[in-house]
Order: structure tokens, then C-alpha cells, then sequence
């Protein structure tokens, strides 16, 4: 195999698509250019206008607060139910932080010199997947990408889970914030009050077990899901008034008042009650599962690799999991050693947010502040942090290469060829971006084109730049 | 008590008097025959959505959220005495009492676990275990029914095939354009430069001819979707786009004659809601977009059999925080001018803790594939034999319904 050809797949299967001159940056060892984004610790997305969660989460709740309190006060004095404008504000103030949040992360995701390591964290961001399309996650997700993700991306699983499931945007997400042991003190007063039950909700516990570690494969039952579920009780958010006030706004919080007491089993393992601790062994012990290993090595492949990758292949990076205790650098290094990685230079389809990201790095267009630059994610059917569903954006060629999506993606090529036609050279830029996939017919095309503007829609629009 | 509901008489459905094994139909002339499939993706709550008004356990597993009787504040719609409907399903009730709806309850696919990506694949995939084809049952179907003119038979509305529509019938997708198409020119060199690649050379040639098909409501569907952006009157408008596309490509003689599209937003897991809130906002959006649809068709409704169908059923009792999660057995619903309606199709189990489904959940008397197998087979002619054999392999035990559609 060429050198050329292990330039493109690096730069293009592992990375997010060429930038003009990144091929001949990479040159003959294009493992090794991989290697070098795994040495230092991942950047942090430090921005002066970016808020943590604990602070976008606390006013979000106050703003939310103040609404309930006006809305009581109108319905008390006889006044409209409901008020337009009031209802008006949450969104109002979540709006903005989403797209300072998802503008930020897509000019990183342009200008990075370490794409290999963005693509790893946009991989992570997407198996813990969170989703806007539920209240307050419009400006929580990009925080909890930065707090959660980021920081763990060249660390361990274990921490890396624990980090995840105790986010608030995850505990807001799957719900888990609001579920009550039906044993727990707070149960139990109401119960002497005859007040109405609270109890459990297994939406968090079911998805760590189905989507974040075993998969759904991986040996559990109903009630390890109940039971993990009980576990769980008590991991919340603080700051919300009534049941949930106390604990510091925003943050996640252990409440013991809410906690199911007792030990309890989950998968044949019996967890002593220590209040949170009995929750993050279920975390740390769910990490160390073979099964877990298997589900990752498998959803990396498939992203890495191929869409059905081979059995051999799964098996080698599970055991690089499992030997290293989940040290996700050694997994990376396997998937980097994997010969297989290397075999077939275009096996992935792109997904619309890859073609998206590809294009602005290939043609440099620079990321302006606002909404604007989201809007081609969101034309083409992946709007940033909103996968609609825990299980993130799937990812195989048959969820993505619809007729419809395909001619979005041309009509969107062409109004960029309009745009940016006369400013870019597409003949130019064609072997810098596509290097040894780049095809005959491909090169005459965009020789032959009636225009410079064509030209560019033609290469935005070719076979080798569909695929990565 | 355990009150059994059946569709005409209990003894009947008993006996299989009303499963077929071997009847020769009335062909249908397929040829006007349109057949709509809504997923509702996130497990639809069927004990909200058609509350069993008089089982004695359905107040108590319910508590606060339980609907009252029709007539009370906050109370259901009425459909048979037993079963009633959620408030916010106004049209489907107008349907019923048109006689053109038989809703479908204490039904289930034959997945059994609770995680819904999975269940959604057995849902779609036709078979009794996920992941076991990479095709759908509706186009496999599709296979088996002659098309009339070669041309694609059906239609996902949404920029990519959902799974149930995958396979090796001719299909295409179609989803409403922002952007401008481009020129002649442009479209001819970019199918040049497929000419070497199957995949995008198919998936270019589909595309091309659906956009000739909804070429007549791109302007219509930009003002739409600029309104909908507007948030005015997002509920209605939620699905207003998908419906009018639908109504475009199914209204025409030559168009495909099968469409499917997608809703989301029905794992009800915290607040939930009762005759208002969450999931009555959501139920009222697609009622709302049904009505749009029958209206849309205009004539060719009375043509048309509508199936509403989501992976799986939730708790039958509340959870901790006011909603449910993941079950089993749920409703289902099949409407348009083409179905023998008027009438709840249940064998009910009932929701005593004894009957409910590992303790937890409304317990399935009904195979989903039952229901299938009637529709495709008496609405759009699909072989019986072939139905077994290839579109729901390993389903002898799924014996089909009789009698769904109107001869």
C-alpha cells in the first residue's frame, strides 16, 4: 500500500477530513502523526463566554421558578392562563448558550491540528448521548461535553462513566434526579402523611446497563435493572426547591433522604449500602465487564472501521480494553495497529455532520459567531446534540445514505460552489483534500467544469468525498 | 373480574373462526389501494392512549393520572363502554364513530426485553429476534405485490429509509428542501461522475424522481416549515409538511402507493401527564395531523388504511415521578376509509397484579404480526404464502386476522 493512500485514510477515516496541506503534513507515517494527538492532554474549549453547567443550570431553574411563581400568582387573581411570553423566557435564555456552545465546538472540530483526538471525542459525546430536544439540555450539552467528555477522553473509562453519570445534564436527561427509593426517609413521610407516592424511575439505570456499558446483550434482567435503579436513588441535582432544594445550584448532589437504605444486588453481586459509594461500585465494577469491553470495542470499530466489523477485530480491541483496565489510550493504540484500519480507504459513509465539518476544513471557511454555521448540520439531518434518543446517532452506512439525504447534500454543495467558487480553486484543492482516493474520473470532471462554482459543487459532490 | 373484548363475538375469535388458514379473497384492486404506516418511535403509553375505563385495577395502577369516565371533567372520549379514548384524540374518535377505525389493544410484536432500539428493529424487521435481517417487512412485502407500472411503490417521508422500509423493493425518501435544486447542468455531470458507483448512482436516480413527484409543493412546504421555525402554531404544524407530502405522492394515480413516516417524543418517562400536559400535547399533534392527512387525500382516502404502530407498551402502574416505563402489550390503530371500523379489537387480559406481564405490564393477547398479515394480505394483495415464507419468517403461531379492511 502507498504512503499517499495511509496519509488520506488518516486523515479522512481518523481525522475529520483533510485541511489543505494536512496530507503532506502527515507524509509517509501517518500512524505515528495519529500517536502524536494521544501524547498531550486533550484541550479544554476555553472560552470567556462559556458558562459551566452548574451556572447555566441554576438560573435555568430560577428563571423557571420565577415563571411557576407568576403563573400562580395570575391563576390566583383570576387572570390568562397561560402567558405567552413568560413561557417564552426559558428558551430565550437556553437558545444563545446552545449556539455560542455548538459554534464553539464546530471551530475547534475546523481548525484542530489533533483531529484524531476531536473525532474520539465526538465519538464519546455521541455513545453517552445526550439530547436537546428535552428541557434545559439545549444549554447543557455543550457544557457537559466540556466537563464529562473532554477531560476523560485520554483517561479511563471507569472515571469517564463515573463523570458522565453523575453530569447533571445526564441526571436531567434520563431522569434520574427525580427518582425516590420507596423505602427512603422522604418516601416514608409521605406515606404517614397519605401523601401521593413517589418512587423509582429505571430510565437511567436501564440505558447505563443497555447503552453505556453491557449493551444490550450483555447479560441482565429486569431486575438488575429495578435494583440498579434503587441503587441509584438519590443522585440528583441541587437547588431545585421543594423535594430537591439544598445542595449547591446546578451541581450534582448525594441526597440521603432520598436514597433506597439497604444492600442490594445487582448481576449476582451483592453492594453494601454506603450511599453514593454503593452506586459508583456498580459504575467502576459495570466498567471492568468483559461485556463492556466488547460493546466498546465494537461501536469503535464500526466507527473506525467498518460497519460490520469482523469478529477478529472486535475480539483484538476488547482485549487491549480489558488488559489495560480500560485505558482508553491503549484501546486507541490497538485501533491505530489494526491492519484491518487500513485495508479499505473509503468504507465509511459519511454521516451529514462528517460531510459538514470535511467541507468547512477542506475549503477553510472560517466558523462566524451565531446560529448561521449550524444550519447546514441541521439542513442535512444532524443538528449538533440532538440525536433525539439516548442511543446517539447511529452509525452505519444504510442510516444515512437516503436518496432525499444525498440530494440535500448537492443542493447544499451547489450553494456552497456559489458561494465560495470564485474564491477556491477545486482542482487545486481536489489531490490536497481527496490525496490517493482522489479518481480519474473525478479530476476530469472537475476539469471540465462549466465553472469555478461548478467545479467546487463537483468535488464536494464526488463519490471519494461522500465517504471517509 | 376479567372482561374479555372481542371483535365480534368471543367465541369466534376463540375458535379462529376469524383466522384465516386458507381463504381465498376478493382481490382488492390494488391498484387504488394506498397504505400509510406511522412508527411511533419511544414506546406509545396504550393504557393513555386507549385507557381501559372499566377494568377495576386500571384507577388504582394509574392513580392521580387515571382518566375519568367520558363526560366528566377531564374525561375520556367514549368508544365502547370498556375501553375509552384520550381527550386530545378527537378525530380518531370521529373515525370510530365514522366507522372507519378499529383500534387494536393489548397488542405486541414478538420482542419481549424493554430497550427500545431493539424493539424498534423487531418492530421493523419483521422477525421475532432484532438484528436478524437488515430488511423490513414492508418492503419485503412490497416485493411480493406486482407493481403496476415498475415504478417505486413506496415512499419514507424523512431524508433516510427507516429500517421496516429497506429491502429489495424499489423505495425512495423524500423530506421537504430548504435549499435550491441544482441546475440541470450541474444534476447531469454529478450523475456522470455516480455512473461508476452503485450505491449513489440508485440513491441520485430515486432522489431525482421524487423531487419531480413533490416538485408541485416546495414553495408551499418552505412557507411552512419558515412558520413552523416562527413557533407559530408548532403544534398543528408539526406534522404538517410530512402530511402534505404524503397527501402529494399518494393522491396520484402513478405515485407509490405505500408511505411511511416517523414521530418521536413518546417515552413518557417523568410527568406524563393526563387530559393535559406532556403526552396529551403529543397525542393531540398527531391527531391533528391525521385529520390533515384524511383531508390531503381528499378521495383517495377512501382508499386508504392508516396503521399507527410503537415498539412496545409501558408499566401499567405509574412510576415514582409521574410517568411510566418500558412495558410490553399497547394499542395500536388502523383508520382510513378502506378499514372495517367502528370497533375495539382486544382480547383483554386484564390488568389484575396476577395478569399483568412479569408483574409490571399490560400482558399481549395479540401478535402484531396478526394484524399485519390481514392488512397487507386483504388491503394490498400481498400472497399469503409469501407473507409466511418471507416477509415474517418463523410466524405460523401469528395466524392471521380476517376482516380488517372493508371487501
Amino acid at each position: 500500500m502507498s504512503e499517499d493512500i495511509t496519509a488520506a485514510i488518516a486523515a479522512n477515516r481518523f481525522g475529520l477530513g483533510a485541511r489543505p496541506g494536512e496530507l503532506a503534513l502527515i507524509g509517509a507515517d501517518a500512524r505515528g502523526w495519529l500517536r502524536t494527538q494521544l501524547r498531550a492532554p486533550p484541550p479544554s474549549l476555553a472560552d470567556a463566554e462559556l458558562l459551566s453547567s452548574a451556572q447555566i443550570l441554576a438560573q435555568a431553574l430560577k428563571l423557571r421558578r420565577e415563571i411557576q411563581a407568576e403563573r400562580r400568582q395570575q391563576a390566583a387573581q383570576g387572570g390568562a392562563a397561560a402567558d405567552e411570553p413568560a413561557q417564552q423566557r426559558l428558551p430565550q435564555f437556553l437558545r444563545p448558550i446552545y449556539a455560542t456552545e455548538a459554534t464553539a465546538r464546530l471551530r475547534l472540530a475546523v481548525s484542530t491540528e489533533r483531529p484524531f483526538l476531536e473525532r474520539l471525542t465526538q465519538f464519546w459525546t455521541n455513545h453517552f448521548a445526550v439530547s436537546i430536544d428535552k428541557q434545559f439540555l439545549a444549554g447543557l450539552a455543550g457544557s457537559f461535553e466540556r466537563e464529562a467528555i473532554r477531560p476523560h477522553v485520554l483517561g479511563s473509562f471507569t472515571d469517564l462513566l463515573l463523570a458522565v453519570e453523575t453530569h447533571p445534564a445526564m441526571q436531567l436527561y434520563l431522569d434520574n434526579y427525580l427518582s425516590v427509593g420507596p423505602n427512603s426517609p422522604v418516601a416514608q413521610r409521605r406515606a404517614r402523611r397519605e401523601a401521593p407516592r413517589i418512587g423509582i424511575n429505571e430510565n437511567l439505570a436501564r440505558e447505563i446497563l443497555e447503552l453505556h456499558t453491557l449493551g444490550v446483550g450483555g447479560g441482565y434482567t429486569q431486575q438488575d435493572v429495578t435494583s440498579f435503579a434503587q441503587v441509584l436513588t438519590g443522585w440528583s441535582i441541587g437547588g431545585e426547591g421543594g423535594r430537591f432544594a439544598g445542595g449547591e445550584p446546578g451541581r450534582f448532589v448525594f441526597r440521603a433522604e432520598l436514597h433506597e437504605p439497604g444492600a442490594k444486588m445487582v448481576r449476582g453481586r451483592r453492594y453494601a449500602d454506603e450511599g453514593f459509594g454503593q452506586g459508583a461500585a456498580v459504575l467502576r465494577d459495570l466498567a471492568r465487564e468483559r461485556a463492556t469491553a466488547h460493546f466498546i470495542a465494537t461501536k469503535l470499530a464500526r466507527h473506525f472501521i467498518t460497519d460490520e466489523p469482523p469478529p477478529q477485530v472486535v475480539a483484538r480491541l476488547a482485549d487491549a480494553f480489558a488488559r489495560s483496565g480500560g485505558d482508553l489510550p491503549s484501546v486507541y493504540a490497538a485501533l491505530v495497529d489494526t491492519r484491518e484500519a487500513w485495508l479499505e480507504p473509503l468504507a465509511k459513509y459519511k454521516t451529514p455532520a462528517d460531510y459538514v465539518v470535511s467541507s468547512f476544513r477542506g475549503l477553510a471557511v472560517p466558523v462566524e459567531a451565531g446560529r448561521a454555521p449550524l444550519a447546514p448540520f441541521e439542513i442535512l439531518g444532524q443538528r449538533t446534540w440532538q440525536p433525539g434518543s439516548p442511543a446517539g446517532w447511529p452509525d452505519r452506512s444504510a442510516d444515512w445514505d437516503g436518496a432525499s439525504a444525498l440530494m440535500k447534500r448537492i443542493q447544499w454543495a451547489d450553494a456552497v460552489g456559489a458561494r465560495l467558487g470564485s474564491r477556491r480553486d477545486a482542482l487545486e484543492l481536489a489531490p490536497q483534500l481527496l490525496g490517493a482516493n482522489l479518481t480519474t474520473a473525478t479530476r476530469q470532471a472537475l476539469a471540465h467544469a462549466a465553472s469555478a462554482a461548478q467545479a467546487l459543487t463537483l468535488l464536494l459532490a464526488a463519490p471519494e468525498f461522500m465517504r471517509r | 373480574m376479567q372482561r374479555r373484548h372481542f371483535l365480534t363475538s368471543a367465541a369466534a375469535f376463540a375458535g379462529g373462526a376469524l383466522l384465516s388458514t386458507r381463504v381465498s379473497f376478493a382481490q382488492p384492486d390494488t391498484r387504488k389501494s394506498r397504505f400509510v404506516l406511522v412508527i411511533l418511535r419511544g414506546a406509545l403509553d396504550g393504557l393513555a392512549a386507549v385507557p381501559p375505563l372499566g377494568d377495576p385495577d386500571y384507577a388504582r395502577l394509574r392513580r392521580e393520572l387515571a382518566l375519568h369516565p367520558p363526560g366528566e371533567s377531564a374525561g375520556a372520549l367514549k368508544l365502547d363502554g370498556f375501553f375509552g379514548l384520550h381527550p386530545s384524540l378527537v378525530f380518531l374518535q370521529e373515525c370510530y364513530q365514522g366507522r372507519e377505525l378499529v383500534v387494536l389493544h393489548a397488542l405486541a410484536s414478538p420482542y419481549r426485553e424493554r430497550s427500545h432500539f431493539d424493539g424498534q428493529d423487531v418492530l421493523e424487521n419483521g422477525t421475532t429476534r432484532p438484528h436478524a435481517l437488515q430488511t423490513g417487512w414492508l418492503n419485503r412485502a412490497l416485493t411480493a405485490v406486482r407493481a403496476p407500472s415498475g415504478r417505486e411503490m413506496g415512499v419514507s417521508l424523512g431524508q433516510n429509509l427507516p429500517l421496516v422500509m429497506r429491502g429489495p423493493a424499489a423505495v425512495t425518501s423524500w423530506s421537504s428542501s430548504k435549499l435550491l435544486a441544482p441546475d440541470d447542468d450541474t444534476l447531469s455531470r454529478i450523475t456522470d461522475l455516480y455512473a461508476g458507483d452503485r450505491l449513489l448512482a440508485a440513491r441520485l436516480a430515486d432522489a431525482l424522481t421524487a423531487n419531480a413527484i413533490a416538485a408541485g409543493d416546495d414553495a408551499a412546504a418552505d412557507v411552512m416549515s419558515a412558520q413552523a421555525a416562527a413557533g407559530n402554531a408548532r403544534g398543528k404544524a408539526r406534522y404538517a409538511e410530512v402530511v402534505r407530502a404524503a397527501g402529494e405522492f399518494l393522491r396520484r394515480e402513478e405515485g407509490p402507493k405505500v408511505a411511511v413516516f416517523d414521530t418521536h417524543g413518546w417515552d413518557t418517562h417523568a410527568n406524563e401527564g393526563a387530559a393535559q400536559g406532556q403526552l396529551a400535547a403529543r397525542l393531540g399533534e398527531l391527531d391533528a395531523g391525521l385529520a390533515a392527512l384524511r383531508q390531503e387525500l381528499g378521495p383517495a382516502w377512501n382508499d386508504t388504511a392508516v396503521l399507527l404502530l410503537t415498539e412496545f407498551g409501558r408499566t401499567a402502574a405509574l412510576n415514582g415521578t409521574r410517568g411510566t416505563d418500558h412495558g410490553t402489550a399497547t394499542a395500536a390503530f388502523l383508520l382510513g376509509g378502506a378499514v372495517a371500523g367502528g370497533r375495539v379489537l382486544a382480547d383483554w387480559p386484564g390488568l389484575a397484579p396476577r395478569a399483568l406481564y412479569q408483574g409490571r405490564d399490560l400482558a399481549p393477547t395479540l401478535d402484531l404480526r396478526s394484524v399485519l398479515k390481514c392488512v397487507l394480505t386483504e388491503h394490498l394483495a400481498a400472497p399469503p404464502r409469501r407473507l409466511e415464507q418471507e416477509v415474517f419468517p418463523d410466524s405460523a403461531g401469528a395466524r392471521p386476522l380476517r376482516g380488517l379492511i372493508r371487501a
